[in-house]
């Protein structure tokens, strides 16, 4: 028995989200006094990998073979389907990415395995049941979930559990993954990054706005304080519906939901739909010139002002606390 | 070009969520349930791909004889009929197994369900389907175009996104953009009536999760309001008290 992690690789590197997703799965073995084993699929440089032995991980496994340099969701979880009946492990965690929510369900069939998506805690253990506490109902609620199956899958939600440092020498060994033709139907074209921004579902810090902002010629201002926070931008349903931002900007019940450290909503009333997606961040600040807006008895810090008034003198308050 | 879609019946977005004995269930009174919205976008863009007699549009519900009020709505936007696989919805697994089992032996071209159901949030059917009859599933998907053997999808990932082309059989999960929710009209509803809706019985699949109990989110203390002129303030706050910049 043993606990196995897929670490999920973007050009060659691992993001903040793997490290969380070992420090996870780490807990996890220690819970069940085992070892943890990663699994990489792409061409990621030994020393990367090295580096999950930080965070718990003392065994990984390396697949880097032509066909599976790019993301190939069938052929991929297949790979990381044998990993773990090779390892005879019964656990395996998942970072609840894009990718991993295409990942997690295949692997769970081919297991015969019980899913957790959206796993927000540690399991616990109980009289021999086996739980874990998922988000539900798009952030409204939680559903502890019981994986009742001899095999597990958990798909831990980015942000849940943080970064845990548990120094182990990690030893990396190839693994000779056997890849079917059939499960290889899918062909990437083309990757576009915008290199310039930082991912929505991974932000630690969120600067959001709404249709109290007028129209997208008023964004600049929402950028500015973003670009000073190190945070991402997002914005309301009805302000992506016309337009005036992407929709992978669209934060809410029918959109991404997200659990920043720090969501900072403005110009946003705060409907029950838009609450959905955002109510499990950390701290939550509201700007909104009406105060009766509904997104005020959730918030942790609010400031009652027009956005147009009050958004360029949190700039200049923040530029001065930088300085 | 025959494309299945796969529909959940799901509390309407503004329902305020609660749950009854113990907390062990969802509680349904006074809920009114919808198509899930992603599932409504899957849909249309169904019909849009089989518009002008370029192929059928069935949909498929797992679920009990209370979902027939949703399914006929599905059928109103514009499906050419459907069927409900009679049973409680128990988890991702077993409804996907449901689905695979009716779309095996049926050669569906396309199937294609929404992102998630705003329920139970799994993001878990279209793949486990794609798994079960061992056919590619992309998920999430921003984009979908097809010539008839070869579809080019657009895919979101963290911070950009992924174009993929895949030929033959494949299932998608639609997210925003996929499509324009389409709304049912006069005659669609009128037709809706009559289309057939038929009911099959389900197949056994092991148990693999269960819901021991839901729990609702800790309400935040009281909201600490700033002066619009004190912005400053605000900064200290998050840096000081919060501690989050």
């Amino acid at each position: 028995m043993s606990v196995l992690v897929y670490v999920e690789q973007a050009e060659g590197k691992f993001k903040k989200s793997v490290f969380e997703a070992v420090s996870y799965a780490k807990a996890i073995a220690d819970q069940q006094s085992t070892n943890l084993t990663a699994i990489s699929i792409g061409d990621v440089a030994e020393s990367e990998l090295k580096e999950l032995g930080k965070f718990g991980a003392s065994k990984v496994l390396n697949v880097s073979v032509e066909q599976l340099k790019t993301f190939v969701n069938q052929a991929y979880a297949s790979v990381i389907a044998a990993a773990a009946e090779k390892e005879s492990a019964n656990i395996v965690v998942i970072s609840n990415s894009f990718s991993g929510k295409g990942l997690a369900p295949r692997i769970a069939v081919k297991l015969k395995a019980g899913l957790a998506d959206g796993a927000v805690e540690l399991p616990k253990i109980d009289g021999g049941k086996f739980q874990v506490k998922k988000t539900a109902f798009s952030g409204k609620a939680f559903a502890v979930t019981e994986l009742t199956s001899e095999n597990k899958i958990i798909a831990l939600n980015p942000n849940a559990f943080g970064i845990k440092e548990n120094v182990t020498d990690a030893s990396v060994e190839t693994f000779a993954a056997d890849i079917k033709q059939s499960d290889l139907g899918t062909v990437i074209k083309d990757i576009v990054r915008a290199t310039d921004k930082i991912s929505l579902p991974d932000a630690e810090l969120v600067v959001s706005a709404g249709r109290g902002l007028k129209g997208p010629e008023n964004w600049g201002m929402i950028e500015e304080l973003a670009g000073l926070l190190g945070a991402a931008t997002a914005c309301s349903k009805p302000v992506s519906d016309a337009d005036w931002r992407p929709h992978s900007e669209h934060v809410g019940q029918t959109g991404i939901a997200i659990s920043p450290n720090l969501y900072i909503a403005i110009g946003i009333s705060g409907a029950i739909q838009h609450l959905a997606g955002v109510s499990s961040s950390k701290v939550i600040v509201v700007i909104n010139k009406d105060p009766e807006a509904p997104f005020f008895k959730v918030a942790d810090y609010g400031i009652v002002g027009d956005a147009f008034e009050v958004v360029p003198k949190l700039i200049d308050a923040l530029k001065a606390h930088k300085a | 070009m025959k494309i299945l879609v796969c529909i959940s019946n799901v509390p309407d977005t503004t329902t305020k969520i609660t749950f009854t004995n113990d907390n062990t269930e969802f509680n349904t009174a006074g809920v009114q349930y919808i198509v899930n919205p992603y599932d409504e976008i899957a849909l249309s863009k169904a019909i849009e791909l089989t518009e002008g007699g370029k192929g059928s549009v069935t949909v498929i519900n797992v679920g009990e004889a209370g979902n027939d009020p949703t399914i006929r709505k599905a059928l109103a936007i514009g499906a050419d009929d459907a069927v409900r696989v009679n049973a409680a919805p128990r988890d991702a697994y077993f409804v996907s197994k449901q689905i695979a089992e009716y779309a095996k032996d049926k050669d569906f071209d396309i199937i294609l369900t929404g992102r998630e159901s705003i329920d139970y949030n799994g993001n878990q059917v279209a793949a486990m389907v794609g798994e079960f009859l061992d056919i590619p599933s992309i998920s999430i998907i921003k984009k979908l175009e097809t010539d008839g053997t070869t579809a080019t999808i657009e895919r979101e990932i963290e911070g950009g996104k992924e174009v993929i082309t895949v030929s033959g059989k494949f299932i998608a999960s639609c997210a925003e953009g996929v499509a324009e929710p389409k709304i049912p009209n006069m005659r669609g509803i009128m037709s809706a009536r009559t289309k057939p809706l038929n009911v099959i019985e389900a197949v056994s699949i092991e148990e693999v999760t269960k819901v021991a109990k839901y729990e609702t989110p800790a309400p935040r203390g009281a909201v600490k309001l700033i002066p619009a002129e004190q912005t400053e303030e605000l900064i200290n706050l998050l840096h000081s008290e919060a501690k989050v910049i």
